[in-house]
C-alpha cells in the first residue's frame, strides 16, 4: 500500500542518519558499531534502525553504543546496557527466550509438519498408483463383466 | 452538485451489489436462467457508476476543489499535475475509492469475458463477487467518504506529502490494488466451486489466469514500491520487513503457490482441495493487509490515515469472508475428490514442495509480523521483530526453493526420474558451484552470502534455461532453436519467470554482501576514493524548483582519470508541507549503481557527502519485471483462452 514514511523523526532535526562526527576513528570498532545499530530500533519512530533513524534521540543512541564500545565493552554488554534502559522492545532480533521460543519455532515446527502431511499425500498418491483395483472399482468392473 | 452525484452514484452501486449478490445465487439453486442473467448487466452498471464517481474525485482534484476535505488535505494549487492526478489514491478515502474501482472492474471482465463459463458458476462467481462490493461499498459510505465536504472552502490545500510526489509512488498503489483485488477472482471462484462441490480441470483453467493477471500486478507494485525506496528514502534500502511490506508479500507468496497447484488440478486433476484453500488465504492475505495498513494496530513506517474504527470495520469483513470461505471449505472440501494419482518423484511431487516452502514462508512471515501484537496481548511483551529476525527465518527457504527449483520443474508429470533430470543438469550444477566458489575468492571480505546468492542465482537461471531447451525436442541445434520459437507462451511464461527469480536471488546477494559505503564531510573540491572510483564535490547551489527549494550538489565521478558523469544529489524542502526530502543522484548501471547523497552543510564550510556503491542493485528489479513479463507471457498462451471457448458449444448441445 502506499509508503507514506513517517516523517517525524525527520522533522525532529533535518540530517542524515549516521553523521560524520559522530563516527570512530579506529574503523573495526566503527564497523562493529554500524553492526549493532542496524540491529537496534529507534524508540521514537514507526520501524527505523537507529542506524537509519535521523531522530535526535537515535543519535544519542549511536553515540552512547560508540562510547560503551570505546570503553571496551563486548558487543552483547553494549547491547544489554541500552536493552536494560530503553526495554527489550529496542531490539529489532527478538531474543530466544520464553514465549519467544513459538516465535522461532514456528517456521521450523510448520515445515516438518507441512513436509509430513505432504509426504503423506503423496505416498498415498503413489500407492494408489501401484494399488490393484479398488474394492468398488471392481465391484463396477464385475458389474461391467457381467452385463 | 456533481460531488454529491457521485456519492449518490456510490450508494446506487451499493443497492446494484445487493441485488447482484442475492439474485444470481438463489437463481443458480434454483435453476432460474432470468434471475442468474441479472448478474452481468448488474456487474456493468457498477462499474459505470463507481468509475463516474472516481472521475468526479480525479476531476475535483485536477480542478483543486478545496470544498472537498480529501482534497483540501491532500492537495494543493501549485502542485504538478501528475502528482494532483495521483493524489487521488494518496490518501485513504481515495485509495479505498480506487479499490472498489478495481473490484468492480475485475467483477465485470469475469462478466463479459466469461462467456465460456458454464452458467452456474459463472452467476455464483458473480454473486460472490458483489458480496465484497458490497462490503466495501458500505465501509467506504459508512466511514470513509471521499466527498465529504467543508464547511468553509480553505484558499489553498495542505498538499500532499513531498515523499509521495514522485512518478514511481504515483503507480505502485493502482498496481498494488490491481493485484489485491485480482486475487478477489480466484477467491470468488473458489467458493462458487466450493458451492458446486465441484473442481475439474477446467475450473483451474478459468481460475488460473485470474490469479496470473493479480500476480503480475502485485509483482510490478512490490518491485514499484521497493525501488522507489531505494532512490528516495536516501539509503539505498530496498526491503525493510515492514509490517506493510509484508503485507503486500504474504498475498504474493500464497499467489505464487495458488499458481503452481492449479497448474496440478489443470494437468493431473490433483491438488484439488489445497488449491480451492490457497484460492482462499490468497485473498485473505490480501484483506489481512488491507486491516494492517488502515488500523494501524502494528507501527510501521507506512503511516496511514489510521483510524480505530476503519481497522474494526476491516476486520469484521476480513472476519466474514475468511471465516465464512473456511467454514464452506471445512464443510464441502471432502466432496472435491482427487483423481489424478502420481508417483513419489514426479513433477507433482515437485509443485507440492514448491507449495510447501512458499506457504511456510508466507507463514513465517505472518508470524513475525503479528508477533508484537500477540506477544503484547498474551505475553505482556513489549517488543520488536525486525529484518534481522525475517533475515534467518525467511530466508533459508528462499535458498531451498532455489535449490529444488530447476530440479522439481523438469521432472515430468506422474513419474520422474531424478537420475534422468540430473544427467541434463549436473553440468550447469557444477559451473553454478564453481561460480560461486569464484566469487568468494574475488571478495574481500569473508561473508558466504554473496557467493551463496551468486551460485543460487546461475543455478536458477541455467536451470531454467536447460529447461526451456530441452522442451524443444531431440535433434539438431537449428531443428531445436526454430522449434524454440514456437513453444507455448506458457513455457516461455516459465523460463521468464523462473530466470527472474535466479536473477533477483543474485541482485539481492550481491548488494547485500558487496555494499560500499563511504561517509564523510566533504570540501569543495575535494577528492576522494570509493572502491575503483574517485569523486569530487564540484559545487552546491540552492535552486527554487516548482513547489519545494532545494540544495543541490555537483559531483563529479571518475574512474582512474576517466570522468564518467556527473552526479547532482538535492536534499528539497517543501515550504507548504514543511518537510525536507532527499533526493540522492543515482547512475544506474548493470555491473553497479553508483549512488550519491548531499547532506547538511558544516561549521567548517564543508558538506556530509555520502557515497554508495551497490552491486547489482537493479538485478533486483529487473528480476522482478522478469517474474511478470513470465506472469504476462503465460497469460498469452493460447490454451487458456481456448480452454474458455471449447466450453461453448458443449454447453449449447445441453441447451437444446
Amino acid at each position: 500500500m502506499i509508503r507514506l514514511l513517517a516523517l517525524l523523526c525527520v522533522l525532529a532535526t533535518p540530517a542524515l542518519a549516521v553523521e560524520p562526527s559522530e563516527m570512530l576513528a579506529d574503523p573495526a570498532l566503527e564497523a562493529r558499531a554500524r553492526d549493532l545499530s542496524a540491529g537496534l530500533r529507534c524508540p521514537i519512530c514507526r520501524n527505523e534502525s537507529i542506524d537509519e533513524s535521523n531522530a535526535s534521540l537515535s543519535k544519542d543512541l549511536r553515540i552512547i553504543l560508540r562510547e560503551r564500545l570505546t570503553a571496551g565493552d563486548t558487543d552483547a554488554e553494549a547491547v544489554d546496557y541500552l536493552v536494560q534502559r530503553y526495554g527489550e522492545y529496542i531490539l529489532l532480533k527478538p531474543q530466544a527466550n520464553g514465549a519467544n521460543w513459538l516465535l522461532w519455532g514456528a517456521g521450523p515446527l510448520m515445515l516438518l509438519m507441512a513436509l509430513g502431511l505432504g509426504a503423506a499425500t503423496v505416498r498415498r498418491r503413489n500407492e494408489r498408483a501401484n494399488a490393484d483395483l479398488s474394492a468398488d472399482e471392481q465391484a463396477r468392473l464385475d458389474e461391467i463383466m457381467r452385463d | 452538485m456533481l460531488n454529491e452525484l457521485a456519492h449518490f452514484a456510490l450508494i446506487l452501486a451499493l443497492g446494484i451489489a445487493l441485488v447482484q449478490m442475492i439474485l444470481p445465487m438463489i437463481g443458480a439453486a434454483t435453476g432460474r436462467k432470468s434471475w442468474m442473467a441479472v448478474a452481468e448487466p448488474a456487474a456493468t452498471s457498477q462499474v459505470i457508476l463507481v468509475s463516474f464517481s472516481f472521475g468526479v474525485l480525479m476531476w475535483a482534484f485536477i480542478q483543486s476543489d478545496f470544498s472537498l476535505a480529501i482534497v483540501y488535505n491532500n492537495s494543493h494549487t501549485a502542485k504538478p499535475m501528475l502528482y494532483k492526478i495521483s493524489g487521488v489514491w494518496g490518501n485513504h478515502e481515495g485509495s479505498m475509492l480506487l479499490w472498489v474501482l478495481i473490484l468492480t472492474i475485475f467483477g465485470a471482465s469475469a462478466a463479459w469475458f466469461g462467456g465460456g463459463l458454464p452458467e452456474r458458476l459463472r452467476a455464483r462467481v458473480l454473486s460472490v463477487q458483489a458480496a465484497i462490493s458490497v462490503a466495501f461499498y458500505l465501509f467506504i459510505l459508512l466511514t470513509s467518504n471521499p466527498f465529504a465536504r467543508l464547511a468553509v472552502p480553505p484558499l489553498n490545500g495542505l498538499d500532499l506529502n513531498p515523499l509521495l510526489q514522485d512518478p514511481g509512488l504515483a503507480f505502485h498503489p493502482p498496481f498494488l490494488y490491481l493485484g489485491y483485488v485480482g486475487l478477489s477472482m480466484s477467491f470468488s471462484f473458489a467458493v462458487a466451486a466450493l458451492i458446486e462441490g465441484r473442481v475439474d480441470a477446467a475450473w483451474a483453467r478459468w481460475v488460473r489466469p485470474w490469479t496470473l493477471a493479480a500476480w503480475m500486478f502485485l509483482t510490478v507494485g512490490i518491485a514499484l514500491g521497493s525501488w522507489w525506496a531505494y532512490y528516495e528514502l536516501g539509503w539505498g534500502g530496498f526491503w525493510f520487513w515492514d509490517p506493510v511490506e509484508n503485507a503486500s508479500f504474504m498475498p504474493w507468496l500464497i499467489a505464487a503457490a495458488l499458481l503452481h497447484s492449479a497448474i496440478v488440478v489443470e494437468k493431473r486433476e490433483a491438488l484439488k482441495s489445497w488449491t480451492v484453500l490457497l484460492a482462499i488465504l490468497a485473498f485473505g492475505f490480501s484483506l489481512l493487509g488491507t486491516f494492517i495498513v488502515r488500523s494501524g494496530v502494528l507501527t510501521s513506517v507506512h503511516a496511514f490515515a489510521t483510524d480505530p474504527e476503519r481497522g474494526v470495520f476491516i476486520l469484521v469483513i476480513l472476519g466474514i469472508f475468511t471465516g465464512g470461505a473456511l467454514t464452506l471449505y471445512a464443510a464441502r472440501a471432502g466432496t472435491l475428490e482427487a483423481k489424478g494419482i502420481f508417483g513419489a518423484v514426479s513433477r507433482e511431487s515437485g509443485l507440492v514442495l514448491n507449495n510447501i516452502l512458499l506457504a511456510v514462508s508466507a507463514f513465517v512471515v505472518f508470524v513475525g509480523t503479528i508477533w508484537p501484537l500477540v506477544a503484547e496481548l498474551a505475553f505482556g511483551r513489549t517488543l520488536s521483530v525486525g529484518p534481522p529476525f525475517f533475515d534467518a527465518a525467511f530466508t533459508p527457504f528462499m535458498v531451498a526453493l532455489a535449490l529444488v527449483l530447476p530440479l522439481g520443474s523438469m521432472l515430468s508429470w506422474k513419474r520422474g526420474s531424478l537420475s534422468r533430470v540430473w544427467r541434463s543438469v549436473w553440468p550447469f550444477a557444477v559451473l553454478a558451484l564453481a561460480l560461486g566458489c569464484l566469487a568468494y575468492a574475488m571478495q574481500s571480505g569473508r561473508s558466504a552470502l554473496g557467493p551463496v546468492g551468486a551460485a543460487l542465482g546461475a543455478w536458477t537461471v541455467m536451470g531454467a534455461l536447460v529447461d526451456l531447451f530441452q522442451r524443444a525436442g531431440r535433434g539438431t541445434i537449428g531443428a531445436r532453436l526454430g522449434r524454440l520459437t514456437r513453444l507455448p507462451g506458457a513455457d516461455w511464461g516459465k523460463a521468464a519467470a523462473h530466470i527472474g527469480l535466479g536473477v533477483t536471488v543474485f541482485g539481492v546477494a550481491g548488494i547485500t554482501a558487496w555494499q560500499l559505503e563511504d561517509i564523510r564531510v566533504a570540501q569543495i573540491n575535494e577528492r576522494f576514493d570509493v572502491g575503483a572510483y574517485t569523486f569530487v564535490l564540484a559545487d552546491v547551489q540552492q535552486v527554487e524548483g516548482p513547489n519545494y527549494l532545494t540544495t543541490m550538489g555537483e559531483i563529479a565521478v571518475f574512474k582512474g582519470a576517466r570522468d564518467i558523469t556527473t552526479l547532482y544529489p538535492e536534499k528539497r524542502f517543501y515550504p507548504v508541507a514543511q518537510m525536507p526530502t532527499t533526493e540522492a543522484a543515482i547512475l544506474n548501471g548493470v555491473m553497479r549503481d553508483i549512488y550519491v547523497v548531499i547532506g547538511d552543510a558544516q561549521a567548517d564550510g564543508g558538506y556530509t557527502v555520502r557515497v554508495y556503491i551497490k552491486p547489482f542493485a537493479n538485478w533486483i528489479w529487473g528480476g522482478a519485471m522478469l517474474m511478470a513479463l513470465g506472469g504476462f507471457l503465460s497469460l498469452t498462451d493460447r490454451r487458456l483462452r481456448m480452454a474458455a471457448g471449447a466450453q461453448k458449444p458443449a454447453q449449447r448441445a445441453v441447451k437444446v
